[in-house]
């Protein structure tokens, strides 16, 4: 083995990766730290001159910013290298720099060292490193200096037969568990019995195959499940259609003319104006997120891109909704095995920025919401949108076609993710989710994209390789068609991967196409020009068989017919249920004022300023309305809109998402975060009968029959809005099971979480409209009806919550009429600013407008005769629309006089509402951009 | 005369070239986008072209440093070529990722380290032409350039700035706003000749009135447009 050599690189200024772990310490409360110390530490094995250290040295030392040494440190820090295996970009630069220059070396690895100051004991040092710097799921840690370690070489092992016929229950299950298959009782005894026809026990290869297609993640066996209900409204039994069955004939019957392919492939694809299309989709990553906070939102993201490139479409921006537990949880409160919201925040925020910024795509709509319930389960949710010229969707793989993996090699990270993201976590979950989580590749998914855009007429489908790895990607292509493939064909990253490991591998970045051989040299060609990775491994066959090869052996034989069809549908109960409706409360706010101040520094409702600035929303040029608006550029947008620097028009992008509704009353939950999404496309001037939506669902674990009742009211309630609307959903996906059993085995689980995503199309991005307020003396008119609607409410967050807390939001009927005439006055050029009514209701929309146009408003009119009613409900359908006083009548004649005017814009500096003391609006500003970063950790 | 032909220069990660791309064209000149790599295999390809970018992005993953590793890219295989393009007065601009290869090529003067903030930042910053510069791509240019930042690594470092003003080489500054730190409030820096340009904030991202953040609000305008400063690069290439 060659010798080692270590280059330790020291910054010269401070580095702001030190500043950030004291700043961690301080806000976790685990102590002041003042002095920290980061070295990266880059390793080198090779027989290296001293001629060659210096050139090295003078490449990746840059003397105006480090000082390198190649010596060994000898004072008393912290070693950190990542695990072997775990992806290492900073070591392909390595590689690559000793190519460069001519430099032969084994291999490379870098590293970081930390040192502390001298008052911090070692228990304090261990204590930062465990709780803010390393994460044992990826990374090895040590006092002293550390050895990085390379994954070993190894034998190739053959598959191995798991015995299978014969078994009884308790055998089955026992392998269910010892292979971690998560499958249900009834589904073990379909693949026993299917084998036993076969006259033969499976691989392990097979069954593992199986337990990818068939889990919760892949096979949504929740959503395609036929459902026993008791109880809601109706009350009595019934037999309700399958959830997934109902989403699809929603958009069925609406028939919109604008949607080209529905719930199927990767994403949903939608045509707004001839000659091109857009294909919409957004993922969940919860369980990775959960434990590598980092990696996991980083290949989440990484996942939905591919998705998008899977429809062959360009994409051309990110959306993320991202849901923790609070940030000033105090450490003794928090559970074990769960990371502290503030390190699943920094991880998960910069997990998404590294990926959607390296890749370059910009990050431009989403939200971050915060709640207890999410401490132990914190939500990602990362959305695509791509586009591309109008074109037939790829008929998918003829008999004869090569199977082409193109991308990154594969190694022996995200071994069973799909399975792993079907199970409940516990506070082992970390140890055994290891294998699951891996840190992305955005530069060799940008390579990706550079060769896929314009190859689309040289493949004849294609997918990518996500949950499940080649299993699901080749197995979904092969179906109704067959493949035979060869796993020793397969780049490896390392070798002594068993054939099941390289076949289940998540490795990211890669892609699987079915290209006609007369082509197949022409995408090797595109793959050597930009340096990306490609093997042909098989070809499909056209005999329905799923044949895998190790070393020319078959290790999996599987019918297409019963990977696909041969899961027993499952029969679930469910408990519908009752919210009482009929009992509205109200509230008495003794302040007003501080109420509403108090609400806009509400983490939930304060500015995301902090976390926006770390995304790239400019890059593309297409940017037209952001996320952050008005005068000074720290006004919350509704939607935001896209449109190419030349284009008339562009694309608007709403997010409704609002689980407090839910805990209340899931199924008007739904419906008003559809409500929400619509809403927010609308307001920037989006075109209320061009929307296409997208579901995604975050429940608890379905087996519980009052939680499956709450998923089916929600599905319920989305169905309602979106045939309302005439808004057709064009994909979704569910990631069930997000539920923590703590070690005194009590279940967590998070609240009904839907996510609506809203795609809308606007006419013309010229005159896209924003929050914030324009000019004094302009007119302010409330479009919408407001009611004593405040359970769930974020009033009742600051204020807590009453023991009779009243109605959810209930469905306004006539709210499709009014976006569409405000729609008309958009387009009429009547509408100068408009805002939408949610979080906080009147009260805070209002300051909101106030601080983005840095204007006042007083407030002489409002729409209900309770006060608090009348400025904190949070009624659906509302919009606060600014004219220009000439336009009154105009503006009145198009609305149909559906609109009260409640006041205008002033000079004053004001917002001054009626029974409520002036607020200076430098106080709102003030009140909503503190900055939620900054607030420490209650101890 | 006919179209200025200009290349855009991408590495592997670079992220903004098409983005410049267009820009250029609207500037007046006939772009191509290149890959480094094809300009090491064929180092007379250089020849072909009268302004050349490169652009911004995350080149080799900017790991072990931003832009080090393209740098090394263009210095081992197309060394000679890049000075005799600078040599014969043809416009040079890095943006951003360029920036950074290019100070790391030694074509331009100082380094960038980590923002000062500690955060890769994006927002809209304000840029001041610097009057007695000697640079060819703000020769001109009075009104402050409007466009975006949008980088993690941007803290322009320099032993002597004084020296650099001097010379004339500082071409822009941060107005009001120094987003990440850079020493003297520079943003963009030129070589003593004045054709090779490198900025960290994306020109190239403000090529049309809508794209400012406040153009509903009577922002920006025509003469805020980063586009100018491609206009000027074309006009220089078109004069030689």
């Amino acid at each position: 083995m060659a010798p080692r050599h270590r280059l330790t690189l020291r910054p010269i200024e401070a580095d702001p990766r030190a500043a950030a772990i004291e700043r961690g310490a301080a806000d976790l409360g685990l102590g002041q730290l003042h002095e920290v110390f980061i070295a990266d530490i880059v390793f080198v094995d090779g027989d290296l001159e001293s001629a060659d250290r210096d050139r090295l040295h003078s490449i990746l030392v840059d003397p105006l910013l480090q000082r390198g040494n190649w010596d060994l440190p000898t004072s008393h820090a912290v070693e950190i290298t990542l695990q072997p295996g775990v992806t290492d970009s900073g070591a392909d630069a390595v590689r690559h720099a000793c190519a460069q220059l001519g430099i032969n070396i084994e291999a490379a690895a870098t590293g970081r060292r930390i040192r502390f100051g001298e008052d911090v004991s070692d228990e304090l040092a261990n204590e930062v490193i465990v709780r803010l710097v390393a994460n044992p799921i990826i990374e090895r840690w040590v006092w002293g200096t550390i050895e990085p370690l390379h994954p070993g070489a190894g034998e190739r092992v053959a598959a191995t037969i798991i015995p299978m016929r014969g078994a009884d229950e308790e055998r089955l299950a026992a392998i269910n568990t010892s292979r971690a298959l998560y499958l249900d009782p009834e589904e073990m005894v379909a693949i026993r019995d299917h084998f036993e026809s076969l006259d033969r026990d499976p691989t392990d290869l097979e069954l593992e195959t199986l337990g990818q297609t068939w889990s919760e993640h892949c096979a949504h066996k929740t959503f395609r499940a036929i459902i026993d209900a008791t109880g809601g409204p109706e009350g009595g039994e019934q037999e309700l259609v399958p959830l997934m069955t109902q989403l699809r004939s929603c958009t069925e019957t609406i028939d919109a003319a604008f949607v080209k392919s529905a719930f199927v492939g990767n994403a949903g694809v939608i045509e707004f104006a001839k000659g091109t299309t857009i294909a919409l989709k957004a993922e969940t990553h919860n369980h990775p997120s959960a434990v590598e906070p980092f990696g996991g939102a980083n290949t989440g993201v990484g996942g939905v891109i591919r998705d998008v490139l899977g429809i062959a479409h360009k994409p051309i921006a990110i959306t993320d909704i991202l849901c923790f537990g609070p940030a000033n949880l105090p450490l003794a409160d928090l559970p074990e095995g769960s990371l502290h919201p503030r390190r699943v925040r920094e991880g998960v925020i910069e997990g998404v920025a590294d990926y959607g910024n390296k890749i370059g795509l910009p990050t431009i709509a989403g939200a971050i919401l915060y709640d207890p319930a999410y401490t132990t389960n914190p939500l990602v949710f990362a959305g695509c949108i791509g586009t591309a010229p109008s074109r037939p969707l790829h008929e998918g793989p003829s008999p004869g076609d090569r199977v082409l993996v193109l991308g990154g090699a594969t190694g022996r990270d995200g071994i069973r993710g799909a399975t792993f993201s079907s199970a409940t976590m516990d506070a082992t979950t970390g140890e055994v989710a290891g294998a699951s989580v891996q840190i992305g590749d955005p530069i060799i998914e940008k390579l990706l994209i550079d060769v896929l855009i314009g190859a689309e007429d040289l493949y004849s489908s294609i997918t990518d390789c996500g949950a499940g790895g080649l299993s699901s990607a080749v197995g979904e292509m092969a179906e109704g068609i067959g493949a035979d493939v060869e796993l020793d064909l397969v780049p490896r990253k390392y070798p002594g991967l068993e054939p099941w490991e390289v076949w289940l591998s998540e490795a990211q970045e890669r892609m699987v196409i079915s290209v006609p051989k007369r082509n197949v040299s022409a995408i090797v060609n595109r793959c050597k020009r930009v340096g990306v990775g490609v093997a042909d491994i098989g070809e499909f066959t056209g005999d329905n068989v799923l044949t895998v090869r190790s070393a020319g052996t078959p290790v999996c034989q599987l019918e297409t017919t019963f990977l696909h069809d041969g899961r027993p549908q499952r029969r679930m109960n469910a408990v519908l249920p009752d919210p009482d409706r009929s009992d509205p409360t109200t509230r008495t706010v003794d302040d007003p004022a501080a109420a509403l101040l108090a609400l806009l520094s509400h983490p939930n409702i304060a500015s995301k300023a902090t976390t926006i600035h770390r995304y790239d929303h400019e890059i593309l040029g297409s940017t037209v309305v952001r996320p952050l608006i008005g005068a000074a550029s720290d006004g919350p947008a509704d939607g935001v809109v896209l449109a190419e620097p030349l284009a008339k028009h562009g694309i608007a992008i709403g997010i409704g998402v609002n689980p407090w509704f839910g805990q209340h009353d899931p199924e008007a939950m739904a419906y008003a975060v559809v409500d929400e999404a619509i809403r927010n496309v609308v307001a920037v001037g989006a075109d209320p009968d061009k929307i296409a939506l997208l579901d995604n669902f975050s429940w608890g674990d379905p087996r519980r029959a009052s939680t499956l009742g709450e998923l089916a009211a929600a599905v319920e309630g989305c169905c309602a809005a979106a045939y309302m609307y005439n808004a057709p959903f064009v994909s979704g996906k569910d990631s069930l099971n997000n539920e923590y059993i703590g070690t005194d085995g009590e279940r967590h689980a998070v609240p009904p979480t839907l996510v609506i995503t809203a795609v809308a199309h606007v006419p013309d991005a010229d005159r896209c409209i924003t929050p914030d307020l324009v000019e004094p003396g302009n007119l302010l008119m409330l479009i919408g009806t407001t009611s004593s609607e405040f359970a769930g409410s974020h009033l009742d967050k600051i204020l807590g919550e009453p023991p009779k807390p009243g109605v959810a939001p209930a469905p306004d009927p006539d709210a499709p009429t009014h976006y569409r005439d405000l729609h008309a006055a958009m387009n009429a050029g009547l509408v100068i600013s408009c805002h939408d009514l949610s979080e906080g209701g009147l009260a805070v929309a209002l300051a909101e407008m106030c601080l983005a146009g840095r204007l006042g408003a007083s407030i002489d009119k409002l729409p209900h005769d309770d006060h608090a009613t009348s400025l904190f409900s949070e009624s659906m359908g509302r919009l606060i629309v600014e004219i220009e006083p000439r336009s009154a009548a105009a503006f009145m004649r198009v609305m149909d006089d559906h609109c009260l005017q409640i006041g205008e814009v002033s000079e004053s500096g004001m917002l001054s509402l009626p029974g409520v003391e002036p607020i200076l609006v430098a106080d709102l500003a003030d009140a909503f951009n503190r900055d939620v970063y900054a607030t420490g950790v209650e101890s | 005369m006919s179209q200025v032909p200009a290349v855009v220069i991408a590495g592997p990660g670079t992220n903004r070239d098409h983005d410049v791309r267009r820009a250029l064209e609207m500037a007046g000149a006939n772009a191509k986008i290149v890959l480094a790599s094809e300009l090491v295999e064929r180092p007379r390809l250089l020849g072909d072209y009268r302004l050349a970018v490169i652009a911004g992005g995350f080149s080799h993953g900017d790991s072990l440093g931003a832009g080090r590793m393209l740098a090394l890219d263009l210095m081992v295989g197309l060394g000679e070529e890049l000075r005799g393009f600078v040599d014969a007065g043809r416009p040079l601009i890095g943006i951003c990722n360029g920036f950074q290869v290019l100070t790391r090529t030694r074509l331009l003067p100082g380094a960038l380290g980590n923002n000062a903030q500690g955060n890769f930042d994006c927002r809209w910053v304000v840029l001041d032409t610097v009057e007695k510069s000697s640079c060819v791509w703000t020769k001109g240019i009075e009104d402050p350039i409007h466009c975006p930042i949008a980088h993690g690594e941007g803290r322009y470092v320099h032993p002597d700035p004084e020296s650099l003003t001097a010379a004339g080489q500082v071409a822009l500054r941060y107005r009001s706003t120094n987003p990440n730190g850079s020493v003297g409030d520079i943003a963009g820096v030129c070589d003593p000749s004045g054709v090779v340009l490198g900025l960290m904030p994306h020109p190239e991202n403000h090529i049309v009135a809508r794209q400012h953040p406040h153009h509903t609000r009577g922002g920006g305008g025509p003469s805020h447009l980063g586009l100018r400063m491609f206009e000027n690069g074309v006009r220089h290439a078109k004069g030689l």
